[in-house]
């Protein structure tokens, strides 16, 4: 038997104290001269809900975790620590069949759609094959739901895509593949992993609106990771805000938008570029870079560069705690 | 006119490649202002990249400059020997580039770079060179101690900062910043983003940035030169822009990119795909997804037209 979460209202998924700890590789020597191991802290203890239909986003810069996050859920990786509910089932330590089965119900979708189609098969192939490995459809039956899949991305007419091959698509197209691919299951659950950033500024719109339409049509819930804030705003209903493997601030869009607490929220927002001369606001420059996750700083890993750091936060690391419905931070300085 | 810096003329330059011949930069007039900041913003295959080096005569082969004119300070530049250019690049135009790992070599310390540099064009003895170099690297930000450092210790926008310092070294009179800050995160692209602004009122130079990310052009450009399939399809100083852009791809553009400022937003798309510059479509290029193509917009190549004083759309509807 598969344990269950009890609780009266069920997420669809739920994440719990989730880590994801990457051993560094190292030479010959440097294991010769010590036994100690470093680890890449990646995912950090994080914990969030996602409701059926949300688009929950987590955005953060590179090396934040965002994208390990993403990965574990889908169960690409195995965590260190920590446990995922899927429909209130823990699928932390699925395998096998079950495994199998659940990746009917949850999806990803990648960043490089160069590098997430195999060139070898025709599109329809590409898009078809979750079909006969779940042993849905085969043959007729696949080719015309593939096509009605097709249809449905905008790769029209669908028998013409059905049959070339990755490399005589655009980005934007092949991206749309990989839309397709994701949802022919059925699934419930997707995982999108930046869709957007490698794709013609011009066709972004597109693939954006269109994952919009997906999801209301096939009633699905998103798991978005971004770096784009401004992305990031347009298609979550949640958003979480990640730094070095933990997450700082979480809640309703409107919330984090408006009324951001953390220091590291501010400045984040306040650095996204916006494309209107007439806006004049307040701006905040962080100095320095991210540090390494492998010795994240002491207390809050943001004290080196908060402009409004204390002891205290040298010392104690800041729980994520709820300040208000739908609103958590990660902070000592907010009460 | 005297006071331009810079007044690119009638400029092709196409590859001339297996599957056929790329236009990728076609017929382009573009003019700046001593001091002036450009924003070249366009997508990927636009031309932006190939125009950025075929000022400085660096476009890659099968890539030739077929025709056009490039004046640099009442020079031209397409007639210039490789030994006069050779003198032009790195001392009075430079270069700096998206990703710096790839610019830098790795077996050079970060110093080195800066103190050749400046030694390959100026009569310098190696410690007045070196002194100067130092000067250099702390105006953008990195401390003396990492003077002895390789590449490959620093971060993505600390080398990026070395980029910067390597081509403001010899005080040129034009920047070409080629996706500066493309590979770099949103708080770092800010922190260069304003380095450059800063270093470019001490300096006073002239500089054309790069870009896809029409986004980052309001902080900072005087003006926008957007282009579309190998043609400057809009030239305008950066506020008129920004308000009310004139070419319907400018005004399509701006409309599907989202804006972190506005809540509901609603996106606008652009219908289709960018063409392909070996085969571009007849008439004007946007034309197969213009909302506003007519006949003769499918036919024709619309002219460069002046509106008002200052601005240039290549669009019939003017």
């Amino acid at each position: 038997m598969l344990p269950v979460l009890k609780g009266e209202s069920m997420p669809l998924l739920k994440v719990v104290d989730l880590k994801k700890y990457f051993p560094v590789q190292r030479s010959f020597l440097e294991r010769l001269l010590s036994r100690k191991i470093d680890y890449v802290k990646a995912v950090d203890g994080v914990s969030f809900e996602a409701e059926k239909g949300e688009v929950f986003s987590i955005a953060g810069e590179s090396g934040c975790g965002k994208t390990t996050t993403g990965r574990l859920i889908v169960r690409l990786i195995d965590p260190t620590e920590g446990k995922i509910f899927f429909n209130g089932i823990d699928i932390t330590s699925l395998s096998g069949e079950e495994l199998r089965k659940l990746r009917k119900r949850m999806q990803i979708i990648f960043q490089n759609p160069y590098a997430s189609l195999n060139p070898r098969m025709k599109i329809g192939e590409n898009v078809g094959h979750p079909l006969e490995i779940h042993g849905i459809a085969y043959g007729r039956e696949k080719e015309k739901l593939v096509m009605e899949m097709l249809e449905k991305v905008g790769l029209q007419p669908a028998s013409k895509f059905y049959n070339a091959y990755p490399h005589e698509l655009s980005g934007g197209q092949r991206q749309r593949v990989a839309v397709a691919r994701a949802m022919i299951l059925k699934p419930d659950f997707i995982v999108a992993d930046e869709p957007i950033s490698m794709i013609d500024v011009s066709l972004r719109a597109r693939i954006l609106e269109l994952m919009i339409q997906l999801k209301e049509e096939l009633d699905l819930t998103y798991l978005f990771i971004t770096h784009d804030l401004a992305v990031a705003k347009y298609i979550s209903d949640k958003i979480a805000i990640m730094y070095l493997g933990k997450i700082v601030e979480m809640g309703e869009k409107e919330v984090i938008f408006s009324d951001p607490k953390h220091p590291y929220t501010n400045a984040l927002l306040s650095a996204v570029p916006v494309p209107d001369p007439n806006v004049k606001r307040k701006r905040i420059m962080l100095k320095g870079e991210v540090p390494s996750p492998i010795n994240p700083p002491s207390g809050c890993r943001f004290h080196t560069r908060c402009p409004l750091a204390t002891d205290t936060c040298r010392r104690e690391e800041p729980k994520l705690v709820k300040i208000d419905d739908n609103h958590f931070v990660a902070c000592h300085t907010v009460k | 006119m005297i006071s331009d810096l810079l007044r690119i003329e009638g400029l092709r330059v196409y590859y001339y490649t297996r599957d056929g011949v790329v236009m990728a930069v076609d017929n382009v007039d573009l003019f700046m202002k001593k001091g002036e900041t450009i924003g070249l913003v366009g997508e990927s295959g636009s031309g932006k990249s190939t125009l950025g080096r075929a000022i400085l005569r660096l476009v890659p082969p099968p890539g030739r400059i077929i025709s056009g004119k490039i004046v640099f300070d009442g020079l031209n530049l397409t007639e210039l020997s490789e030994e006069e250019m050779r003198k032009i690049r790195g001392k009075r135009i430079s270069m700096v580039f998206q990703d710096p790992m790839t610019s830098l070599d790795p077996l050079m310390k970060i110093g080195d770079h800066i103190v050749e540099t400046i030694m390959a064009h100026e009569t310098l003895t190696r410690e007045e060179a070196e002194e100067k170099a130092i000067k250099l690297l702390e105006q953008v930000g990195i401390r003396s101690e990492r003077f002895m450092d390789y590449p490959h210790q620093f971060s993505g926008g600390m080398r990026q900062r070395v980029g910067i310092a390597l081509a403001l070294a010899l005080n040129p009179d034009l920047v070409i910043a080629d996706e500066p800050t493309s590979s770099l995160d949103v708080i770092v692209q800010f922190q260069i983003l304003d380095l450059m602004k800063e270093l470019k009122n001490l300096y006073g130079m002239g500089m054309i940035l790069i870009t896809h990310d029409i986004s980052i052009i309001p902080g900072i450009a005087d003006k926008v030169a957007l282009m579309y399939a190998g043609q400057l399809v809009e030239f305008a100083d950066a506020k008129s822009f920004f308000n009310e852009p004139l070419h319907p791809y400018g005004k399509a553009l701006l409309e599907s990119i989202p804006n972190i400022q506005h809540s509901d937003q609603k996106l606008k798309y652009i219908p289709g795909n960018p063409p392909d510059l070996i085969n571009p479509p007849k008439g004007c290029r946007f034309s197969p997804r213009c909302p506003y193509a007519t006949e003769k917009c499918r036919e024709e190549e619309p002219p460069t037209i002046m509106v008002g004083r200052h601005r240039l759309v290549k669009c019939f509807q003017y």
